[in-house]
């Protein structure tokens, strides 16, 4: 009885055993690590695929972890438990790479892939609105300037901005304060515009209204997209992927005049765009060998050009003079130094 | 003082109507849930059953010399535009892999990119009509056909709406519940057994109780912190791994194991007990042979309904990092993998129409696999239970 109990512990010990065992060995890796921005998201893991299709590594693997939130575990440090990429839809902030640095992360490549455009759009059932980036501004801010005084917004029609415009209800979904669409919005689209403004003392003002008027409708573009067809007299804010491929649905705003199309968000004329980068952890080329194939397939002509297959999915490619410098620094491996965020 | 027949026969109408109203609002409110599943599910298959069609096109591969650099050189030019990519890209590595097919030509059917499958189904998409026509014209002739979706059963995810599959999420899912089975049943009944059948009844195992009790109620996304913090900081278990994931969601299972396991054991009556102890059985004894083999039914019971719930369980493993694209089909427990309630997330956020259908028809898979283990569970108990 004994032995058979004494037996018995021993295969429980060595199960345990075996399980932390597992735990404990460290991989070599020749699978690419990849996290960051949900814009970025579509596009790189396109990419991926393609290169688990074609070469003849595994599939990279991506997580959809928001800009921030990459950039945050890509300079958590070296080594093979971090990634080796970092997908964003902003530049990395000084503080950001200085943090990186002090975790030993001191060889980052920048790459910036292209631009996105932020669309402002409503149901094709509309007659189309054409706005200036203030009057959007006006639209969305907590507090307007009213007769030189911040008072909280009172503008509940689109004719009480400006007589010119419809006398329709204001009604917006767009991202909660999570997205990076919403950082880039309020960044684009409210801080440039009140900067400008008196009553603002020359500082950007980004606090989006919260009484009612805009609605937080979700990480989910689609969401916002679909609620468009049922409430058509609201508009929504999301990215141009999506208006690219609801054609028949949505109608977007110009803004400034400047429709958001290729070329203009491209050439940076429509107000609302942003590039999209990703950076590079250098140190880990040695140890992940497709890490540069990956980058060097990303930035090919046939992904990130003109008729590349990133532009069916809706990325809109740099100018042709700033693809050659994206190429030439990922064939340099040029490392990003904090003086480049200056 | 004491009420009339009168009286009482005055109210007897009010009570009445009281208790038929009570009636009228019980029915109506289940009426109500009926009505709302019967919505979803009727809006799931109306949405998710043409998932399980895909259009393909028929072929004339010419493989030469140009096509060993570019695959849409080895097809017609008029029917490359609507094969998909996913296929086009292969025909180079095909031809590397086996240089005896340059020169020769082959008929194949293959799969037809998203578009075109879209617009066979009748629904929203961006050909022209001039493309409508000719694809129109090419069903007619018999070389562009539905049929029943295979590759949805057998490819990862793919960022081509065509080629997206369930099947690295499936693999991904049966390894994530390996190994919360592998944790949570052992420790929980082992647990349960303590405290059921050794512990004295105290101060402390009250507290543990309550505690138990508590867990089983916390959302599920504090597990997911957890399983970040402890298993892949601290003993640096690899990340969007289903070991990890399989870890954290043990954690959420652990204690409703542990609470089915009790009552299971609970509802065994003392008889058995005494009259094992009456023949001079041990503890050890009286449990192994008598009140765990009595009690099986109602512990397996519980484990199917947690291990279910876990397997729905999303909000967990995307701090763990296993929402996440993954078109390869993992091997192995440290490999990343994903989940399917994590695909099904990951595909409702795809631009793509496309991606509409896929969405619906992962969560049928899903429902599907739930009712399975749900009915499982029923089934189990309907056999084996024993009432006293």
């Amino acid at each position: 009885m004994n032995r058979i109990l004494k037996s018995r512990t021993l295969k429980t010990t060595a199960i345990a055993a075996a399980v932390i065992g597992v735990v404990g060995v460290a991989q070599a890796r020749d699978q690419i690590r990849i996290v960051g921005s949900s814009t970025v998201y579509p596009f790189a893991s396109y990419v991926t695929e393609e290169f688990g299709a074609i070469t003849e590594y595994p599939t990279p693997v991506i997580e959809s972890t928001g800009s921030g939130g990459g950039i945050r575990l890509f300079c958590n440090g070296v080594g093979e438990g971090t990634p080796d990429i970092s997908n964003a839809s902003r530049r990395i902030k000084a503080s950001e790479l200085e943090r990186c640095e002090e975790n030993g992360v001191n060889d980052v490549t920048e790459v910036k892939i292209g631009s996105d455009g932020i669309v402002f759009a409503q149901s094709s059932t509309n007659e189309a609105m054409d706005l200036t980036l203030e009057q959007l501004f006006l639209a969305v801010a907590a507090q307007v300037p009213v007769d030189g005084e911040l008072v909280d917004n009172p503008y509940t029609n689109w004719s009480d901005i400006d007589s010119e415009l419809p006398d329709r209800e204001i009604s917006i979904y767009g991202p909660p304060s999570t997205s990076g669409t919403r950082d880039a919005f309020e960044e684009l689209a409210m801080e440039v515009p009140s900067e400008d403004m008196e009553a603002y003392g020359g500082e950007g003002y980004t606090d989006i209204r919260s009484d009612g008027v805009y609605i937080d409708a979700g990480e989910n573009d689609n969401l916002i997209v679909q609620r468009l067809s049922e409430d058509t007299g609201a508009f929504g804010i999301f990215g141009y992927s999506f208006l690219v491929e609801n054609p028949n649905t949505l109608i977007a705003s110009s803004i400034n005049g400047v429709e958001p199309e290729v070329e203009a968000i491209s050439a940076g004329d429509y107000p609302i765009a942003r590039s999209l980068w990703f950076y590079v952890k250098n140190q880990h080329a040695d140890e992940v060998p497709p890490l540069y194939d990956y980058v060097d397939m990303f930035v090919s002509e046939t992904m990130i050009g003109e008729g590349g297959y990133l532009m069916d999915l809706g990325l809109i490619p740099l100018p042709e003079a700033e693809r050659e410098e994206t190429r030439r620094k990922v064939e340099e491996r040029a490392s990003l130094q904090p003086s480049d965020l200056q | 003082m004491s009420q009339s027949f009168d009286d009482i026969s005055a109210q007897l109408k009010g009570r009445h109507r009281r208790s038929a109203r009570l009636k009228w609002i019980s029915m109506g409110s289940l009426g109500l849930a009926g009505l709302f599943l019967v919505l979803f599910f009727a809006d799931m298959l109306n949405k998710g059953l043409p998932a399980f069609q895909q259009a393909y096109v028929q072929v004339e591969l010419d493989y030469n010399e140009d096509a060993q650099r570019m695959g849409r050189a080895a097809m017609d030019r008029e029917i490359a535009p609507l094969v998909s990519r996913s296929f086009e890209r292969l025909i180079p590595g095909m031809i590397r892999d086996n240089p005896d097919l340059l020169g020769t030509t082959e008929q194949r059917w293959v799969l037809a990119n998203s578009e075109v499958d879209q617009y066979l189904k009748g629904h929203r998409n961006q050909l022209n009509e001039a493309e409508q026509a000719a694809i129109d014209e090419l069903v007619d002739s018999g070389q562009v056909a539905l049929k029943f979706n295979t590759t949805f059963f057998t490819n990862g995810d793919s960022k081509m709406a065509e080629r997206a599959g369930i099947l690295s999420a499936v693999v991904g899912t049966i390894l994530t519940m390996l190994v919360t089975l592998a944790i949570a049943f052992p420790i929980g009944v082992m647990t349960a057994l303590y405290l059921e059948e050794f512990a004295p009844d105290n101060r402390l195992t009250q507290l543990i109780e309550i505690n138990i009790n508590n867990l089983a109620a916390i959302p599920s996304i504090l597990f997911g912190l957890l399983g970040l913090a402890i298993f892949i900081n601290f003993f640096g278990v690899p990340r969007s791994s289903p070991l990890v994931g399989g870890m954290t969601l043990a954690l959420m299972t652990l204690p409703v194991i542990i609470i089915a396991t009790r009552t299971a054991l609970r509802s065994v009556p003392d008889s058995i007990r005494h009259a094992a102890f009456g023949v001079g059985c041990s503890r050890w004894q009286v449990v192994r042979d008598h009140v765990l083999p009595l009690a099986m039914p109602g512990i397996m019971t519980g484990s199917i309904i947690g291990l279910a719930q876990a397997m729905g369980e999303t909000a967990p493993l995307i701090i763990v990092g296993m929402v996440a694209f993954i078109p390869d089909v993992s091997a192995s427990f440290t490999q990343a993998a994903t989940v399917l309630p994590a695909q099904v997330f990951t595909w409702a956020g795809e631009p793509e129409r496309a991606f509409v259908e896929k969405t619906a028809g992962g969560i049928l898979v899903l429902l599907s696999i739930l009712i399975f283990l749900n009915a499982t569970a029923v089934i189990l108990r309907k056999k084996f239970e024993r009432r006293w």
